[in-house]
């Protein structure tokens, strides 16, 4: 049988001052981990759950996105034209036209500003995205100079509220409703009426994209193959899923950032638990001594330290989590390279983050608690009695 | 071997050498202690008390010589037989307790017994009987800094004869203490080797506690001197 647990933990109790202060540069580590963690969680499932299943996108070929596609009127005429296009229940094929743009405004607490990504679109386009609920207000009405925003421009841009007016294009634009569209991306947009913002923006003719709604997935690949074997129109046709998920590579930078500073953080936070076990096997070396004349193995020795080391940087991933769980669900932006705006995310703090925190600071107190562990298994009986 | 003989040494040395400098600290020492025995080693400073002791207790490995120690050659057995072994048949007190702070008095006695099979109740008994028997029966629950330096020594016995080991081995026992705690100690010391017939060796300065013990061993600059033979003064 081992050295008791209650020997580390009571140790740990005795010199509070430094296990709570090493505990609490670990703790920060694995803050600053998941609290990325959690942004990039939360992001990828605001970019992930946009997007029906059954439609996709159609823009120019080779366009990343839809703000820098361009499609003509004709082109998006001759689209509604293809086999395998659901209808609505009038005939009308369910084909959107839409224009895609992005605007600098100022947010609450920065008045440099960002950018929000604006949308034309028609009725049907809108019709298309049954899942965005109304909050407040309604929908825009074609013809007017009307806007409808998503709820996290709502929270984050200067007035962006309800019956407030945005400035942007050639006038004011007064803000009618006020969507939900579910944590997705279409919560971080401005939308309006196609012809009134194609007149702002001079872009009558050329469009950004047409959001087309196959009648099944195989009429949706049909769709595609025949899309991409137009050379006439130079379009291409991706599933409006896929699209978004594709967006997710806009949270690389900061998760590599993160990542970075995180790794740098806990090469910190195992030499300050290192330095902390190093004192204590120092100030416990006649302990030691002690222990091996009792008939403790130097095996025993190195498990109880390196046990204490864990136990500490445990205390301090603990700590850590409580420290990031107030993040959880707290809204914020992030810039999206390829829309070239902000998207709205939520933190989401999930079992596996948490999961990840505790295996974070599992290795930093292993690492940490390892080689001091060392130096008081291998330390020689009388020297160590010696010891004052 | 005479099997009376619990102890036996033969031309054990210990040399240090440091850089240029070589220590004799122990010389061709040969001794042979009987079971049952109060042995007092007696001596100097620096003539190699210490050092036998821990030769005989496998602290330490001789430099040249052998040990025998309850019939077993300790030069035969590996670091991790040694601790076992150590753990069975030997309790050591030391002169400055060394007890665990942050273990509580029946703690620090049930220590050794975490390497045995015993079950948790078995060592709690065992550890409180060993605790009863230095006259700490009221003090199980306590701190060492909770404790007097005699009590605390009197932990220390407690935690050396838990195993019931044949051989308990004393470095000054009574160094750190004032004369009544001392008595108290070499008091305990000798009612285990009458009543219980255990063997002990005891390290001393102390004429005084040297009476305790029925027979007396000085050493003087690393070599054991002969039987009756005093250093000089
Ligand atoms: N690790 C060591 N390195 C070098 N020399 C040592 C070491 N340990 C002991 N010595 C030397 O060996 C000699 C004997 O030491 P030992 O500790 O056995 O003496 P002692 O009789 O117990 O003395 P004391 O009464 O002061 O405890 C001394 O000269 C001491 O300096
Ligand atoms: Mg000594």
């Amino acid at each position: 049988m081992a050295i008791p647990l209650s020997y580390n933990f009571r140790n740990l109790r005795v010199r509070k001052a430094t296990t709570v202060m090493t505990a609490l540069g670990i703790a920060l580590t694995v803050a600053v981990l998941l609290g990325i963690l959690a942004m990039v969680a939360g992001l990828k499932s605001a970019l992930q759950s946009s997007g029906n299943p059954l439609q996709m996108i159609v823009v120019r070929k080779n366009s990343a996105s839809e703000l820098v596609s361009q499609v003509a009127r004709e082109a998006i005429s001759a689209i509604r034209f293809k086999e395998g296009i659901q209808k609505f229940p009038d005939g009308e094929p369910m084909v959107s036209a839409e224009i895609v743009t992005v605007m600098n405004l100022p947010r609450k607490n920065d008045p440099e500003g960002a950018n929000v990504t604006i949308r034309g679109l028609s009725r049907s386009g809108v019709k298309m995205r049954p899942e965005i609920r109304m909050l407040s207000g309604r929908w825009f009405e074609p013809g007017q100079r009307e806007v409808a925003v998503g709820k996290s421009v709502a929270a984050r841009f200067v007035s962006a509220s309800l019956d407030h007016s945005l400035h942007f294009g050639r006038g004011d634009w007064k803000i009618v409703g006020i969507f939900d569209a579910g944590k997705t991306a279409f919560d971080s947009e401005i939308w309006g009426d196609l012809n009134q913002i194609a007149t702002d923006f001079n872009r009558s003719e050329i469009m950004s994209s047409a959001l087309v709604r196959a009648v099944d997935p195989i009429a949706l690949q049909a769709l595609k193959t025949s899309m991409a074997d137009d050379q006439r129109l130079y379009l291409e046709g991706k599933s409006e899923t896929e699209y978004y998920a594709a967006q997710t590579s806009t949270a690389r930078p900061v998760e590599f950032l993160g990542m970075f500073v995180a790794v740098i953080m806990a090469i910190g936070s195992s030499f300050a638990a290192m330095n902390t076990m190093y004192a204590a096997v120092a100030r416990r070396a006649r302990e030691i001594g002690t222990l091996r004349i009792l008939g403790f193995s130097r095996g025993s020795i190195l498990l109880s330290f390196v046990f204490e080391s864990l136990l500490l940087s445990l205390l301090g991933g603990i700590l850590g989590i409580v420290l990031v769980l107030p993040m959880n669900g707290l809204e914020s932006g992030i810039g999206n390279s390829v829309t070239f705006s902000e998207t709205g995310f939520d933190f989401r703090i999930t079992p596996a983050i948490i999961v990840v925190g505790l295996s974070f600071a599992t290795v930093m107190g292993i690492l940490g608690g390892l080689l001091p562990a060392r130096t008081a298994a291998r330390a020689d009986i009388l020297a160590a009695l010696r010891e004052l | 071997m005479n099997n009376n003989f619990i102890i036996e040494t033969k031309s054990l040395t210990k040399e240090y050498k440091r850089d240029e400098f070589r220590i004799m600290a122990l010389h061709q020492a040969s001794i042979q202690i009987e079971k049952g025995e109060f042995l007092a080693l007696m001596g100097p400073s620096g003539s190699g008390k210490s050092t036998l002791l821990h030769l005989i207790a496998a602290i330490d490995r001789p430099s040249s010589g052998e040990v025998t120690v309850l019939g077993q050659n300790l030069q035969a057995l590996s670091d991790k037989e040694i601790a076992r072994w150590r753990n069975e048949h030997v309790g050591f007190v030391f002169q400055t307790f060394n007890l665990i702070p942050v273990l509580t008095a029946r703690e620090n006695v049930e220590l050794p017994l975490l390497l045995t099979h015993l079950s948790k109740k078995e060592r709690i008994d065992h550890a409180e009987t060993a605790l009863k028997l230095v006259g700490l029966g009221d003090r199980m629950g306590h701190y060492p800094r909770q404790l007097s330096g005699g009590q605390e020594q009197r932990v220390a016995i407690a935690r050396a004869i838990v195993t019931d080991p044949a051989l308990i081995l004393a470095d000054e026992p009574t160094g750190d203490l004032d004369s009544q705690s001392a008595n108290e100690v070499l008091t305990i010391l000798s009612k285990l080797n009458k009543e219980q017939n255990k063997t002990v060796v005891m390290v001393t300065h102390d004429p005084h506690a040297a009476k305790f013990a029925s027979k007396i061993r000085h050493l003087e600059k690393g070599e054991l001197l002969p039987k009756g033979v005093l250093p000089q003064v």
